[in-house]
Formats: C-alpha cells, structure tokens, sequence
C-alpha cells in the first residue's frame, strides 16, 4: 500500500514537477539541445521502416488513451456496441504491435550499424529501454486483460482525475494485476525522462509551420514602416 | 516599391583557375570541427560533371527548390506542401545521405611507425571519422571528379548534358580531350530561398538590413527539410549536432569591414562582392514568369542605384545615404544591371539566387586532324578571327544556357557577344593589329560601346582590392548611428534583437542532454 502511493499518488507529482521545471531550465538555458537529433542523413533504410511507423503507430494508440481520459462519456457510447469494442481493440493491438516492430527495427539500427551506434548517446538507450518495455506491457495488458478500453474507464481514468485535482486516491487502482500498474507507471517514467533526453522533441513539434508565411525576415532593429 | 538591400555577388568564371584556395580558407575558419567533415559551404566544381553532392543539379531526385504550377502560374515548392511537410517529418524522403557527399575520413598515421618489419611497405590506413572504423576503400571524396577525373563515368552524367545531341557531346571532346571550367559555388543567399520556406521550425532567416540568409542554431530541430528544400545543396546537417548549418557570407568578417574568407583569399580574383538594392514587392511575381523569362525577370527588381525615386524609397525603408552611397559603387550591379554580363545559375530553381556568374568563353582554337594538332581559321595575321568565337565554342551554348538561364540561349549569346566585343576592342588598343571593320561589327554585335568596353575591362582585368570588394557599412554600430542619430545607450531609444538572431555558438557544439 505504501509502495503504492509512492509510486501512483506521489512519482506521478515528481514527475510532472521534473518535465515542467526541467524542461522550461533547458529550454532557457540550453535551447540549442532541443533537437530531434535526427539521424537520417546517415542512414535511411532502416530508418524508412522503423521510424515512419513507430511516430504514426505510437501517436494513433497516445491519441486513443487521451480522447477515452477527456471524453470519458462519448467513449463509453462508442464501446458499447460490441462490434465497434472488438474492432477498436483489435486495431489497438495492431498498432501496438506495429510498435514494437518499429522500435525493434530503431534499437537494431543503432545497435548494429556502426554510424549510428556512434552518434547514440546512454540516455538514448534508457530512452529506448524503458519506450521498449513501455509498449510491449501495452501490448501485454491488450492481449491478456481484455478489454482494456472498458476498464481503463473505470480505473486509469478516474485514477487520473484524482491526480489532476490534487486529491490522489490510489484505490481506483490498487487492486488491478502489476503489469497493468507497470504499465501506468511507465507513462510517468517517460514524463520523467522527457526534459532529459532527445524525447523534447515532442513538444517542438512545428505546427505553426501550417500558418507561417513560407519566406522569415529578421530586421537587426526594425524600421520606420514604409510609406 | 519596398526597396531592400542586399549584399550579393559576381563570379567571373573567366578567371578561375580551379585552385581550391576559397574552399580551404572557408574550411578552415567555419567547418573543421566534429560533425562538420563533409561540409563545404564553399566549393569549386568542374563541369561537366556531377557536382558536390552528386548530381545536385538533378531534383527529380532531391525535389529542392520551387516549380510552377503550369496552370495557375503560381509557385509551389517541388519538396512538398505544408501538410506534406509535417506528414513526412518522421522520415524525408528526398534526403541526401552522407553517401551522396563523402564518408570523412582521416589518416592512421602511428600505423607507419608501429608496423613490424617485414616486406612491404607500411601505409596509414584511413579511419572514418564518422565511425572511427578502418575504412579499407575510399570511394568517395569532396572533390572525386576534379579536372575530369573519372570522366566519362562522372561529366558524362551531368544533368545539364541530359537531351544532347552526339555532335554536341562530339564537339566537347574537339581537341581529343572533354573541355571544361570550373564553377565555384557558395550559398546564394537567395531573395526567394527555398531552406528558409521549407523550414518547419522557422529557424532560417533571411537578414532584413543586408539579406544573408543565416540558420539560428537554437531554433533548429533537425527536421531538415532545408537541405532537400535548397536546390543547391548548399544546407548541410551536421549529423553530430543534430543542426543544418550553412555559409553564412562571413558575416562577421563583413561586419568588420572586410570581405568574405573565399573572396579575400581568391588567388584568381575572380569574386566580386556588393550591394545592390532591389524591389521586395516583385520577389514572387519575379520568381513565376516563365522559364525563359526568369533572368530578364530577376534583372528587372534590381533597382537602380542612381534613380531619385528608388533613393527616396530606399531612405524611407531605413537605408541609410551611406548603404545607399556603397550601393552605387557595387561591381554586382554593373555587371548583372547595367552591363548585363553576369546571369544567375539555375535561374529555373525560382529561389532567385543572388550570387552571378560570368560565364566562360571557350572557343576551339585548333582541332585534332589525323592526329596532329591544328589550329583553325588562322588569318593573315596569324590571328583566328575572334569574332567566330561564339560559333566555335567548344561547349554548346545550350549547355551554359541550361546552366545560367533556364535554357534561353539567346541571353547567353547576348553575354558572349558582348565579352568577344571587350577583347576584339581591347585587342584594337593594345595590338592595334584587328581591322576597324571587325571592331565596329563586333560593338555592334555585343550591343556595347567603347566607354563600356573599357568600363568592362577595367573591372575585369585590372580592378583594385577596393573595387572588387565594396563591402557596405554593416558594422553594427555604425549601422545603429547611421539610423538613430541621437544615440543614448542609458534608455536605449534604439531597437536591438541582440540574443534572438546570429550564429554565434555560446556553448560548445554538442550534444549535452
């Protein structure tokens, strides 16, 4: 129990608290480390199949996990027809399995060709370790504690609530197998993890390129507006 | 009209002689460090040939730069759209890779001193300075196809040559031999750049004051889409930073007075450099006219510098009377406006490159006969007739044009008639052994007069340090005086952006986190 509100009423805090303060003191004063650290341009093939369909798979399922913690009620409609239950879960699985495909073609890629391995820095690896066990328990708890999309409604969801409103209450969740809870406490590993590892690039993602007009001129002093 | 200034550049071909001396000034002042090996932001290439990266002329294969659309006239940039953008950002897939450039490598050196003895001589082995590997066969390198070497495998293969006819490839070869020149090349620093408008971060900018297009070190993500969006392959991602680096015009030394590094250190002197102001309302409409229109088109928003109207325009947009004074000394102006003997290179990519080429003559002056070696068409004087120069060229014309004007080869004919016209005048007044008919023809014929020729050679042949490089007034703090009179650095009634702009590395290059 006590175990249990460490890790699922007081890590979670800590986490958050650690991506925000540590994310924003990168950001100020060491803003040339957000980057991608893309590592395309030396080598590609690999990366073709890896990369493509892990960002697309994973954000699909994080999507997924988000719209069922936000609009809770519109959820439980959907799922309550049991065709649309099966086929959503069914996608799920695919999808997560589609991950851990792809991010066992990226760990291959850095680990075998020479290129890469030597542009991989320790916390690449953490990075890929714990992204690695991440999405394999999820595709583990899809698997075997069917259905998920049913009781994440009435355990991780409320459960989180609980955090957001700074009254954690552990109990929604105390009772559930460990790998499910393994796998709630990975999320928050990974949040722990985001502001010290490449993972930042997830909040630099370019959006405003879409309304950006194509061609940025900076003025050293701007001036006076043209007649 | 907003007129705009910007610092640009002349190449005279004419006089380059190939010796590399820009690219190992440039080399060793900006790109010898960790990750930067196979940058070179300056670079000389002989053509025909396939260029550094290879074949980057070809953007079937890199999609760089703009295209446009054949209904509507508009522009587009041939990478991809915004949504495409963002939807291919896990994974580009018009990247060169490091392959197209070169694996950068080192020597092993100790090699020759811990060999044991034995029968053979000991070499120092090359290391990858990527990987750290031995690498048994180097294959690649910056510079594999200079003076031809390896041709026909490599100039056989330049894109520009692509639609030729035998008896053109057959008249390359006239003495025996491919003829070529050599094409040095720099960023741009395009009025209509395609880095900047493929960059999703928004972390290349062009200048507003003097336009040299530079990439902000902190904004970069290394999504780098700007090296597939500049048809010049002139972005370079530095693999161990995770950050696209480009030329960036030296701008400190420029702000200090002096000219660029491959200008100052140009054995050839063959680089011209200064302002010319020009009309920021055309760009996109300078940039969609039709391919053989697209040199007239860019001529045409260069702004004359002597004009009352664009004086006063220039004044109200913030350009000082000293910018404006440099502007009116600018080499690039005569030689792109006025004399219209410089043309920018692949004016098709739409960016509106603003570095010009002169390009070079190169007429046959003997063929192979059974072997033997033949000069042509000697006449009495024992002098080849200069004015069949053209005809005679040992490129066809149609591969400069494919080069310098988006496949217009009456430009081009234009430029050449009017140099053979500067050396057949010159000819009269230093030998004086050319008839006054074949002069008078060919100032006819290159559309000039004595003063200009004159003019021309001037600038060609004898400038001083002072005249090829007009290096405009950047220093930042005359910049600010010549714009707010009554300094007072107490309240700072002058607008700085100190911190957000400039390349300047703070911290050491590398990755930390």
């Amino acid at each position: 129990m006590t175990l249990d509100i460490i890790l699922f009423a007081v890590f979670p805090y800590v986490a958050v608290v650690l991506a925000v303060i540590v994310g924003i003191y990168r950001y100020v004063v060491d803003r040339f480390s957000y980057s991608s650290f893309s590592s395309q341009f030396l080598e590609n093939r690999a990366l073709f199949f890896g990369s493509g369909i892990w960002h697309y798979a994973l954000l699909i399922i994080l999507l997924a996990h988000i719209i069922a913690l936000l609009f809770t009620d519109a959820w439980a409609a959907f799922i309550a027809n049991p065709t649309r239950l099966y086929t959503l879960e069914g996608l799920g699985v695919a999808l997560g399995i589609s991950t851990v495909v792809a991010l066992a073609i990226l760990a291959l890629r850095r680990l075998l060709n020479p290129r890469i391995r030597t542009t991989t820095t320790v916390l690449d690896w953490l990075l890929i370790v714990t992204l690695m066990t991440q999405v394999s328990l999820g595709v583990w708890v899809a698997l075997f504690y069917r259905w998920g999309s049913l009781w994440y409604m009435y355990t991780a969801v409320p459960w989180l609530v609980s955090l957001a409103t700074f009254s954690p209450q552990v109990s929604y969740i105390a009772s559930l197998p460990w790998i499910v809870k393994l796998h709630m406490l990975g999320g928050f590993v990974l949040t722990a993890l985001f502001p010290f590892t490449r993972l930042v690039h997830l909040i630099a993602f370019p959006i405003t390129y879409l309304w950006r007009p194509y061609q940025v001129v900076i003025w050293y002093a701007r001036r006076r507006a043209t007649s | 009209m907003d007129v705009r200034a910007q610092v640009s550049m002349v190449f005279h071909l004419d006089k380059c002689i190939g010796c590399h001396t820009c690219t190992i000034a440039c080399k060793n002042i900006w790109t010898d460090r960790k990750g930067a090996e196979y940058m070179f932001w300056n670079n000389v290439e002989t053509k025909p040939g396939t260029g550094y990266p290879t074949l980057w002329e070809d953007q079937e294969q890199y999609r760089g730069g703009w295209e446009r659309d054949s209904r509507t006239g508009k522009l587009r940039l041939k990478l991809q759209g915004k949504w495409g953008t963002l939807g291919n950002i896990f994974y580009n897939p018009y990247l060169p890779r490091i392959d197209d450039y070169f694996e950068p490598w080192t020597y092993d050196y100790q090699h020759l001193f811990d060999t044991p003895e034995g029968d053979d001589q000991p070499t120092a082995r090359a290391v990858s300075m990527i990987t750290g590997q031995y690498m048994d066969t180097i294959e690649a390198g910056p510079n594999w196809d200079d003076d031809l070497g390896g041709s026909p495998v490599y100039a056989d293969n330049d894109p520009n040559l692509t639609g030729f006819s035998e008896e053109e490839r057959r008249q390359l070869r006239e003495i025996g031999r491919l003829t070529f020149f050599y094409l040095p090349r720099i960023c741009n620093h395009c009025l209509n750049p395609g880095c900047v408008a493929a960059c999703p971060a928004g972390a290349i900018y062009k200048r507003g004051e003097d336009g040299i297009v530079l990439i902000s070190q902190e904004k970069c993500r290394a999504w780098r889409m700007c090296i597939s969006g500049c048809p010049y392959k002139k972005v370079y991602y530095n693999w161990y930073t995770g950050k696209s680096e480009k030329c960036i015009l030296c701008y400190p030394r420029l702000e200090t007075g002096q000219p660029p590094a491959c200008f100052h250190s140009c054995v050839g002197r063959i680089r011209y450099l200064g302002l010319v102001l020009y009309d920021a309302d055309r760009i996109v409409e300078a940039a969609s006219v039709p391919d053989a229109q697209l040199v007239e088109a860019q001529r045409s928003i260069v702004l004359d510098p002597f004009d009352p109207v664009v004086i006063r325009r220039a004044k109200a947009n913030g350009i000082s009377d000293l910018m404006i004074a440099y502007a009116q000394r600018s080499p690039v102006y005569k030689f792109f406006k006025l004399w219209k003997i410089a043309l920018p290179l692949h004016p098709e990519f739409r960016t509106l490159p603003m570095l010009f080429y002169v390009p070079p003559l190169q007429p046959v002056q003997a063929t192979m006969h059974n072997g033997t070696y033949e000069i042509i068409q000697t006449g009495s004087e024992g002098l080849a007739p200069m004015l069949s120069a053209l005809e005679q060229a040992r490129l066809p014309l149609r591969y400069f044009a494919r080069l310098f004007t988006a496949g217009n080869v009456e430009i081009v004919k234009e430029v050449y008639r009017k140099l053979i016209a500067v050396r057949i005048y010159m000819r009269l007044q230093k030998v004086g052994d050319v008839p006054e008919p074949e002069v008078r023809e060919a100032l006819r014929l290159g559309n000039t007069d004595p003063d200009e020729a004159e003019a021309i050679f001037r600038l060609t042949a004898l400038p001083t340090f002072d005249e090829r490089f007009v290096v405009p007034p950047l220093g930042r703090e005359e910049a600010m005086e010549t714009q707010f009179p009554s300094l007072d650095p107490v309240s700072r009634n002058y607008p700085t952006r100190k911190g957000e702009v400039g390349f300047g590395f703070r911290k050491e290059p590398a990755r930390r986190w």
